[in-house]
């Protein structure tokens, strides 16, 4: 049994190291299986460099036609039958056609990479980005290893950035204005805003303030679109009166968020709302939307 | 559904505590281990047993002080930094991450003070911002509760802030101003606490609201302690605040007690600076708030707060407290229409209170503010109402009690004004306490005009009152005429012409006093007249002007109307003895037919109004006396007067009464003394008669009852024998009262009586007589026993 074993064991083992691997940062992502792992973290137009190590089993012999690596950028889509699109695929050969006898290191560089989208996990969509390194066979069926990496775009703080302030109501019934201190907000952002009441004609029960996400997906002709409640944070408790301001501080550290994302390769977006919600005695919600866009600051990434 | 069960009530009461000690528990093995992740998810927890709405204020205070008394160890714990690692700054953010709003703000407010006291920020900021974001809690229990425990945990570090940077105003200000923010909202959402719900359990919730009031009070009180709140800042700052705030709240329950709680807390000192600002809100608030309770005890502390020392006293005359005072007291009761008059009239009471207290020289003062009583009770007529009228009473009494003389009240204008408004039981309870109140301090009241005010007063007293219907108790009726009575003789001024006023004005009131008053108030009139004759004639030797309206003659003129008029009443025996009394200071006077006239007056009432025997006997034996003793008489008056005496003694019903009638007349015979009479024959006459009549009226007995009758007339006879026999009298011989003692002594062995005391004593006299020897001695020498 153990010869069987052998026998469907990978000829060899790949292991890919960054040249940086020790100080570049490493950010947990999710895997498919729920587990978190570090993975390192580069940003678009880096230099990808490192060492690829083919190490053969046991002295056993490797024949191929030769050893490439690639670095893939994939955008995958669950309602599209799990299909890639691979919108960055840049590749170096590393070796000619030949055998392996021993361990073996291959440097390799891709510099200036142009990475322009961010890691993405969503509900219906995946964008990831992955380092392919295959070693082809003509039998045996090629020797295949990944490695994920992830990238994260900055963006300098946004030159304008304007208050949301609103009012809106039910004539003779509500009548409240709500005000929020930015429309653009890093990930590590506080909101900081208030809602004032003109007019209140109904119990009001509480009032709270939500982050959606809602995600956007083009397969073919279809559009598909997923909406998410990140955060839902209470502002208010018990029922107003005429001429009340209540406060909003909302931190925004404690919710996964992700920086807002238009039209991704033409395939998906990602955009936030902050929604508010104010629920009656009787249960009747009364709500308004508003569009905020989040982005990522430099040194932002924990 | 509505009305809760307090089963139930108690049921989630329970159930709230068990689920904060539940939390409770994994918190403190979170805070054993320092784990502050876990503390501040079991607390966010074990604060959510807070978000209840189903328990009443006393039940959810229970609840509140179980997680107080957590929160008080997760400060502990969030103060060591060393156990968390995590600085303050950022734990201020991280409580700020729960979702739920209050066990975030309680959160909060917990790091919050922990932020202030580390000082790694300005408590300024931290304070604003914590009362600001207190905002988001806007159900009134649990905002009220989440305020009260910012305002709980911040308190030891605001008086700190208010008082460790001494003279850095700045500071002090923002602690006041933190706290002037809080209280304003709480006190927004306790009067908010009203409004919620329908209105039949207005009782109820206002239960409720009573039972939270001290939550709100707490920052009136906590601002009071701060050392830093000057009068400057109290007068620029606190005060107006929170007076804008009770008087925008439109809330009765509300704007009671914190009138109320503004005037406990603070110092008396600063409400006397500040009086005019405070006093201003009062006609502001809701027509329903009891002002009297509230502004009473404010001036009761100023007065106190006089009394405490003369410097402080000078600051009153300052600021003139007491103009602003009776100005605050006219807009209220101008503002508030509907006040009962109780209310009125006991604001009434407390400003005079004030007013005797802090200004007892002012006596225009006292009389404005009974003038803006009687203003305000103008338009009630009469009070009906039991409580107002105890109010008045006292209202009326302050200013008696206060000058231990009732003159000085005599001199406040308003004040009979005021008496007009109580009923009439209560006028003359009133009346009472002012006779009384002249009594005890012995007042006397010395001028007509003086006299004329005080009877105005008392006149409830004096004469029947209009619509007077009540059924008098006798003994009350009694006591009160005796009072005036007695009152009359208070009424002294040493210049006969005043004195004669004053008595034409006593006069004049108490003679529409009618029969039932009179025989009470004329006796002492006439006396308090009598003793002005008497020293008039002690003057005598001044100049007797024409013009002086004040002569005897007048007086006597005067007298003889007011016993005229007792005598209708009708009181004939006592309006006899008047006259005799009268005849007799006439005959002081020298006034020989003033007395005649007297005197005819007396044998006219004895004869048309005299009818019963034994008044008879009395008035008989009256007269006699002072007849006796009248020596203005020329002998022809004298004649007919004793003449119609001795008749009038003859003819008298019984016996007895005859035969001693008429031995008295013998003394009119004979009167000691220079210039007196010595009639001897006609006392001899006299004195036969007497003992004819008392032969038989013996007969008369022996006939009528088959014994003789006792022989003390016997006796009594024998004493005026030996009474003009040593007075010298030569009718009366020793042979003659030899004859008499005989006489008495068959009478007694037929009778076979028992001996008789009198007789002894008589006897063992005229023995004694004999043997002291002497010129006495010799003249009963020849009387035998």
């Amino acid at each position: 049994m153990n010869f069987l074993i052998e026998a469907f064991k990978p000829a060899c083992s790949i292991s890919i190291k960054f040249s940086d691997g020790k100080t570049r940062k490493r950010v947990p992502i999710k895997r498919e299986n729920g587990q978190t792992l570090l993975a390192p973290l580069f940003r678009n137009q880096e230099n990808i460099a490192g060492k690829i190590t083919i190490e053969p089993h046991q002295g056993k012999r490797i024949e191929h036609n030769g050893v490439k690596v690639e670095l893939l950028g994939q955008i995958e889509m669950y309602l599209d039958r799990g299909n890639f699109y691979d919108f960055t695929s840049l590749v170096r050969e590393l070796d000619v056609p030949g055998d392996i006898y021993e361990r073996t290191t291959y440097p390799f560089e891709f510099s200036m990479v142009e990475m322009p989208y961010e890691t993405y996990n969503g509900v219906n969509v995946r964008l990831r980005y992955v380092l392919k390194v295959t070693v082809s066979r003509n039998y045996g069926g090629s020797i295949i290893e990944y490695l994920n990496f992830l990238v994260h775009n900055y963006s300098p703080p946004p030159s304008i950035n304007t208050s949301i302030k609103m009012e809106v109501g039910i004539e003779d019934c509500l009548h409240i204005e709500f005000e929020y201190n930015k429309s653009k907000y890093h990930l590590k952002d506080v909101i900081i805003g208030k809602i004032y009441y003109f007019l209140v004609k109904i119990k009001i029960k509480t009032m709270d303030i939500e982050i959606r996400r809602r995600e956007s997906t083009v397969t073919g002709a279809t559009n598909h679109v997923e909406t998410e409640t990140l955060a839902k944070f209470e502002l208010m408790d018990g029922a107003p009166v005429r001429g009340e301001s209540i406060p909003v501080r909302l931190f925004l550290s404690p919710y996964e968020l992700t920086p807002t994302h238009r039209n991704i390769n033409n395939k998906f977006s990602v955009k936030y709302y902050l929604n508010l919600v104010l629920v009656d005695e009787e249960g009747l919600r009364y709500f308004k939307q508003q569009q905020i866009t989040i982005y990522r600051l430099p040194l932002q990434d924990t | 559904m509505l009305l809760i069960g307090a089963e139930d009530e108690e049921k989630w009461l329970a159930e709230g505590i068990a689920g904060i000690q539940h939390n409770a528990f994994y918190l403190h093995r979170a805070l054993d281990s320092n784990n502050l992740r876990d503390a501040l998810k079991y607390s966010a927890q074990m604060l959510s047993e807070l978000r209840t709405s189903k328990l009443s204020p006393q039940k959810y205070y229970e609840l509140y002080m179980r997680a107080f008394d957590e929160l008080r160890i997760l400060e502990m714990f969030f103060k060591d930094e060393s156990k968390h690692g995590v600085s303050v700054v950022d734990l201020y953010e991280l409580v700020q991450h729960a979702g739920n709003i209050l066990p975030r703000l309680y959160l909060l407010c917990t790091v919050g003070s922990v932020y202030i006291k580390s000082k790694e920020a300005p408590a300024k900021e931290l304070l604003q911002d914590l009362v600001e974001m207190c905002h988001g809690v806007q159900h009134p229990i649990r905002g009220l509760f989440l305020r009260s425990y910012l305002a709980q945990i911040s308190r030891d570090k605001l008086l700190d802030i208010g008082s460790d940077y001494e003279g850095d105003a700045e500071t002090v200000m923002d602690a006041v101003e933190f706290i002037l923010e809080n209280f304003t909202e709480m006190n927004k959402l306790w009067v908010r606490m009203q409004l919620e719900g329908p209105g039949r359990v207005r009782e109820k919730r206002e239960k409720e609201r009573s039972a939270l009031q001290e939550l709100v009070g707490k920052n009136l009180h906590v601002l009071s302690q701060i050392e830093g709140v000057d009068l400057e800042i109290y007068k620029e700052t606190v005060l107006p605040r929170v007076l804008e705030q009770v008087v925008n709240c439109k809330d009765d329950l509300s704007q009671y007690y914190l009138m109320d709680c503004i005037i406990q807390v603070f110092p008396d000192e600063y409400h006397l600076q500040t009086l005019e600002m405070l006093l201003a809100a009062f006609p502001q608030v809701q027509p329903t708030v009891d002002i009297k309770t509230v502004l009473s005890p404010l001036m009761d502390r100023l007065s106190k707060y006089a009394a405490s020392s003369a410097d402080v006293l000078t600051e009153f005359l300052q600021v003139e407290a007491f103009t602003k005072l009776s100005n605050a007291i006219e807009k209220v009761i101008e503002m508030q229409v509907d006040m009962p008059a109780v209310g009125a009239i006991t604001l009434y009471v407390s400003l005079l209170t004030f007013t005797l207290r802090v200004h007892p020289d002012r006596l225009d003062y006292v009389d404005q503010v009974l003038g803006a009583c009687v203003k305000k009770l103008s338009s009630i007529p009469k009070l009906e109402d039991r409580w107002a009228t105890k109010q008045l009473v006292a209202l009326l009494s302050a200013p008696l009690e206060k000058y231990n003389d009732t003159v000085t009240a005599l001199t406040l204008s308003n004040y009979p004004r005021v008496m007009d408004h109580l009923d009439n039981g209560t006028n003359k309870v009133m009346a009472m306490v002012i006779i009384e109140s002249i009594m005890k301090n012995n007042t006397c009241i010395s001028t007509a005009d003086k006299v004329e005010v005080l009877f105005e007063l008392i006149k409830g007293l004096i004469k029947d009152l209009d619509g007077a219907t009540d059924e008098l108790d006798e003994e009350d009726f009694k006591d009160e005429q005796n009072s005036v009575a007695k009152l009359i003789h208070m009424l002294y001024n040493n210049e006969p012409e005043e004195m004669l006023k004053i008595i034409c004005i006593v006069w004049k009131h108490t003679m529409a006093g009618g029969p039932k008053r009179l025989p009470f108030t004329v006796p002492s009139l006439v006396f308090s007249a009598l003793r002005l004759v008497r020293q008039m004639q002690g003057q005598e030797g001044d100049i007797v002007g024409e013009e002086v309206p004040a002569t005897p003659k007048k007086i006597f003129q005067l007298l003889s109307q007011m016993i005229e008029a007792l005598s209708a009443v009708p009181s004939p025996e006592l309006a006899l003895r008047l006259y005799l009394q009268c005849a007799k200071a006439a005959n002081g006077c020298d006034l020989e037919y003033v007395a005649y006239e007297f005197f005819t007056q007396v044998f006219v009432l004895y004869e048309e109004e005299i009818a019963n025997s034994k008044a008879q006997v009395t008035a008989i034996h009256l007269i006699i006396g002072a007849l006796q003793r009248m020596n203005v008489f020329n002998v022809e008056n004298r004649d007919t007067l004793t003449h119609k005496t001795t008749g009038y003694s003859a003819r008298l019903l019984k016996k007895p009464d005859q035969c001693r009638a008429v031995y008295a007349c013998s003394h009119l015979f004979w009167v000691d003394g220079q210039d007196g009479i010595r009639d001897g024959e006609r006392v001899l006459l006299c004195l036969k008669r007497a003992l004819r009549i008392a032969n038989a009226a013996q007969q008369m007995a022996s006939i009528a009852r088959d014994s003789s009758g006792p022989l003390t007339l016997f006796v009594e006879i024998l004493n005026k024998y030996l009474y003009y026999f040593e007075k010298g009298n030569k009718q009366i011989t020793a042979a003659a009262i030899q004859h008499l003692i005989e006489l008495i002594n068959t009478e007694m062995q037929s009778d076979s009586a028992t001996s008789d005391a009198f007789l002894a004593s008589t006897l063992r006299y005229i023995q004694f007589q004999k043997q002291r020897g002497g010129v006495m001695g010799a003249k009963f020498e020849s009387i035998k026993l």
